[in-house]
């Protein structure tokens, strides 16, 4: 049986369902977060039915002494209608203070409704008020902790996938591989590189790698310790390593800065680096004589 | 000896396949058994394969190198073939870049490359 506190309220959520969902709607409206360019009318409706359905499922259940838990079983409903409420906006690209104001724009209807259902009795219309505003503001923080999470998601996402898509090891001929890098060579990217490499040099059984830097706007000794670093460790493995797009900019830099390449081949173009390279594993490129 | 295959002369060149599991006295004995085989059978080089090893420390790492500073002196060329990725990062984070070893990806390309002089 519910409790005496939230009777009122489940009243007013079971007898007045459609007039709050439509004074809701009206809120949102004035508020100016409905978004009728993102959602149709019928789809925002049904989308409000649900959720006040479920808050009513809630209410019921998951009150107990004025007080609730919204991590609590009874209001797992709620939670999966929000959750899905909160998804479906921000892949439509709703911000996260129209997501808000819209939760909130509920208490509008029902703050409305029980000085209707409560006009003479102002203690227990305070009881309620407060209750009521417990219930949505909590809803509302739910809301925001998804509509984070599913940002941070799709970040992480993004950077998986960019992190894949920058180190692609490419076969250019038989033996012979090619490692295009572009942007910025931190540690973490430098390893992924590395090891992708090495992992791809022991399949292919390649024996000539061009690491080629035309993409990578700026060499300090860190990004050149990891050039350096794959390198010899692409000479551990039995391979030949060649440095190629090396800048006139960036070939002063290194000079001033002092960076020794050692044994390492460095050529300043990739054309260069790949006619060396094919030729170190048996092929010359020759021209056709009928062009 | 158990952690280490027995030295083979292929070709012009001894081999030796390393273990996983060999251990510190056993590579060092593995080191003087070479040395002594190197001079006496006038070899041109030394081919360690290294494919079975997945982990190595820096001591490994130093016995390598060594054995290949010694095979120099002895007028020998010393390959490591078979080097695994993970092994390969270890010993370059470790600072071994091992300068004075030869290294192929495999022991035919290690014998191509002894033939070729």
């Amino acid at each position: 049986m519910p409790q005496a506190a939230t009777a009122t309220i489940l009243t007013i959520l079971e007898t007045k369902f459609s007039a709050i969902v439509e004074q809701w709607l009206g809120t949102q409206v004035k508020e100016g977060v409905k978004r009728s360019d993102l959602f149709s009318d019928s789809e925002s409706r049904a989308q409000n039915a649900e959720l006040l359905k479920a808050f009513a499922k809630g209410v019921r259940a998951g009150v107990t002494d004025d007080d609730f838990d919204l991590a609590d079983p009874a209001w797992e409903d709620l939670r999966a209608v929000l959750a899905d409420v909160t998804k479906e906006r921000v892949s439509r690209g709703v911000t996260p203070t129209e997501m808000a104001t819209f939760v909130l724009a509920l208490k509008v209807p029902l703050f409305a409704q029980l000085q209707k259902t409560l006009p003479d009795n102002p203690s227990s219309l305070i009881f309620d008020v407060l209750m009521v505003t417990r219930l949505v503001d909590a809803f509302a923080i739910y809301t925001n902790e998804v509509f984070i999470a599913e940002r941070e998601q799709i970040i992480e996402r993004q950077r998986e996938e960019m992190l894949e898509l920058s180190t692609p090891v490419v076969e250019l001929w038989d033996r012979v591989l090619t490692l295009p890098l572009i942007g910025t060579l931190d540690s973490a990217r430098a390893q992924e590189v590395m090891e992708n490499l090495l992992e791809t040099i022991l399949q292919r059984q390649a024996e000539v790698v061009i690491l080629d830097i035309t993409g990578v706007s700026t060499v300090d000794t860190q990004v050149a310790q990891h050039l350096l670093r794959a390198a010899a460790a692409v000479r551990l493995m039995g391979a030949e390593c060649i440095i190629s797009g090396i800048s006139p900019m960036i070939a002063q830099t290194m000079v001033q800065l002092g960076i020794d390449v050692g044994t390492v081949s460095t050529r300043s173009s990739i054309r260069t680096a790949l006619a060396d390279a094919l030729g170190k594993v048996g092929y010359t490129i020759q021209k056709n004589r009928d062009h | 000896m158990s952690g280490i295959a027995a030295i083979h002369l292929v070709e012009n060149a001894l081999l030796v396949s390393i273990q996983d599991d060999v251990s510190d006295v056993e590579i060092i004995d593995l080191q003087d058994a070479l040395s002594r085989r190197i001079a006496e059978e006038n070899v041109r080089g030394v081919v360690l394969d290294i494919s079975a090893l997945e982990i190595v420390d820096t001591f490994v790492g130093r016995v390598i190198a060594q054995l290949a500073g010694i095979s120099r002196l002895l007028d020998a060329e010393t390959y490591v073939v078979g080097m695994r990725p993970a092994v390969a990062v270890t010993l370059v984070e470790l600072g071994l870049y091992l300068p004075e070893t030869r290294t192929a990806l495999s022991l035919t390309h290690a014998l191509s490359q002894l033939r070729r002089g």
